[in-house]
């Protein structure tokens, strides 16, 4: 019932980022004497080594299983035997498409206290206290786990900053026990691109939300986006509806705008897995009708109004 | 053949509500509840394997049964899930269920299914309200059944031992993997189209019943509900001071002019 240990995420031999941010979301969780541990699950742990070795991290434990990729009953099972063993106080796992598929299990079968998408994890008087969003984000849910000596806590990515520092933790092996997997991965495939832009590579962005209401209405604003410069990107419902392809989807499933400077969102709410996708972006205008709209909370400069208006208003300047 | 799709009557925020006094909740009188936008795409996933196997001579009939947790005011979303192409809704409900987590009610959705013993269960990737990502996952777990999350596309034959899938990694990745049966599998939006209910299907749905359970029907008592059943507990819910975006005044055409200022200069620093 000590220690924190975080369980890294690799796909097809690359560590995921959201694995070091948690060893940073760890650091102010540990009691005195706790150590930060970091489990890789792989069936060739040692591969991420060095891309393990990050300051804040005192062991790294290879836990060695026979899939080289995911699957839910694998990971369960050997996190499973490794927690049973550890007794952790804190587990940190990220909020990730592939913990969406063992993680509440495991912390049901273990009974284990268990809450998703924290972005923010604290000790209050000695308690584990973890926030997460309600409601839409629209308010903040502080939950505690009463009488659970091991909590298993998914974070939500790019809240907290990897280390940069290296450092050379001690490494440890687990043995697995064999697991009987009942579903097993068959290949990967990438998305069809669609068309040819890359919505990772583009500066300026000008995206397009359920706020434009029918497919009727993409004409203005591809003409609008190609007079002002920008690329046409779109949130969920509008690639999902078939009017913009996939490849111009900005978010958590879709792309990462990456190299953007000015991100124009017209008719965009701001649904969480949207803003994982631009957030970040430096110079980010919202046109939305609904003043209380997320969005606004990530946006620099906003526009309470009409995107048809100021659509219209707009391209008569270009 | 029955496919049992677990929903969740979800509640948006009124403009200006407020929190609840013990400020753990917010109160009840500001809340506009919905069926969970996730769960309008497992259902119709549903129907869509229903209407494909057709039930004739060709094919074995798949019935879809449409449950929820939650108290009377959740049947108006089983009789959407109704008017949609379920055949049955299941409603269960105590007071004792009140403060349940996601994991909680991923008992009593297991106890359903236990009792349905239906060849896949179906839920939303997760709530638009709570957004836990766990409940269908955790059900899996009480059933110790086979499960997946994330998944956008379905290949199914009623009946079959194992069905093939597609999840919906980060990042515009697929992951295909195939699962033995039966198995609760959670759907992503965009995985189908879902339909409209005709007037005359919702007309039809009101007809229907809707089999209301006890916990005492479905084997569970009280410590394996609300708190006591739960893995977390909320604390505390607050309103967070948001960063707010600077706001542009004026009409929309001077409202445009600001706006073409600042993509002009961006053009300027990038130029």
């Amino acid at each position: 019932m000590s220690g924190v240990l975080v369980i890294a995420e690799q796909r097809r031999g690359e560590l995921r980022p959201a694995s070091l941010e948690l060893v940073t979301a760890a650091q102010n969780l540990r009691l005195a004497g706790d150590e930060v541990a970091i489990a890789i699950v792989s069936d060739a742990p040692e591969r991420f080594h060095s891309a393990l070795c990050v300051a804040g991290v005192d062991e790294i434990v290879n836990v060695k299983v026979g899939p080289a990729e995911f699957d839910p009953d694998t990971f369960e099972s050997a996190l499973g035997a490794l927690i049973a063993e550890r007794r952790p106080g804190v587990v940190l796992i990220a909020h990730s498409v592939d913990s969406f598929g063992f993680a509440a299990a495991l912390a049901a079968r273990l009974g284990l206290g268990f809450a998703t998408d924290v972005f923010k994890a604290e000790r209050i008087e000695g308690q584990l206290v973890a926030t997460r969003g309600g409601y839409g984000q629209k308010v903040s849910v502080e939950v505690d786990f009463p009488g659970r000596s091991t909590v298993l806590l998914a974070i939500r990515g790019s809240v907290f900053k990897a280390p940069d520092l290296p450092a050379s933790p001690r490494v440890s092996a687990f043995d697995a026990p064999p697991a009987m997997s009942r579903s097993a991965g068959r290949e990967f495939i990438e998305l069809a691109a669609g068309d040819d832009v890359d919505m990772t590579a583009a500066e300026f962005i000008l995206t397009i939300g359920r706020g434009i209401g029918e497919e009727a209405k993409i004409a203005q604003f591809r003409d609008l986006a190609d007079a002002v410069g920008a690329t046409l990107g779109c949130s969920r419902p509008i690639a999902d509806a078939g009017w913009l392809p996939k490849s111009r989807q900005v978010g958590q499933s879709g792309k990462t705008a990456s190299a953007c400077k000015l991100y124009l969102a017209m008719g965009v709410s701001g649904a969480i897995q949207h803003l994982a996708g631009m957030k970040h972006v430096s110079t980010i205008v919202a046109v939305n009708s609904d003043a209380e709209a997320s969005i606004f909370g990530v946006a620099k400069y906003g526009i309470v109004g009409d995107i048809f208006e100021i659509a219209d208003e707009l391209r008569r300047l270009f | 053949m029955k496919i049992l799709v677990a929903v969740k009557q979800v509640a948006a925020l009124d403009e200006d509500f407020e929190i609840r006094a013990d400020g753990r909740d917010v109160d009840a009188d500001f809340l506009i509840r919905d069926l969970n936008e996730w769960d309008d795409f497992s259902l119709e996933e549903a129907v869509k394997i229903k209407e494909a196997a057709g039930g004739g001579a060709a094919g074995e009939a798949v019935e879809v049964v449409a449950v929820s947790v939650g108290p009377d005011e959740v049947d108006e979303s089983l009789r959407k899930c109704l008017a949609k192409g379920a055949d049955r809704a299941i409603r269960v409900w105590d007071s004792a269920i009140e403060g349940s987590d996601a994991i909680a009610i991923a008992r009593i959705l297991a106890a359903v299914a236990k009792r349905e013993a239906p060849d896949l269960v179906f839920a939303g990737v997760q709530s638009s309200d709570q957004a836990f990502a766990s409940t269908g996952i955790a059900a899996a777990a009480f059933l110790g059944w086979p499960h997946a999350a994330v998944v956008s596309s379905l290949d199914y034959s009623p009946g079959a031992q194992s069905a093939v899938f597609r999840r919906e990694l980060e990042g515009g990745l697929l992951h295909e993997m195939q699962i033995q049966c039966p198995a609760v599998l959670t759907i992503q939006l965009g995985i189908n189209t879902p339909r409209y209910a005709s007037l005359r299907s919702i007309k039809q749905a009101a007809a229907k019943p809707i089999e209301i359970l006890s916990l005492g029907d479905l084997a569970l008592g009280n410590a394996d509900v609300g708190e006591a059943g739960s893995l977390s507990r909320v604390r505390r819910m607050y309103i967070p001071d948001k960063g707010r975006a600077a706001l542009i005044e004026g009409d929309a055409a001077e409202q445009a002019a600001r706006l073409a200022e600042i993509i002009r200069e961006y053009q300027g620093a990038a130029a």
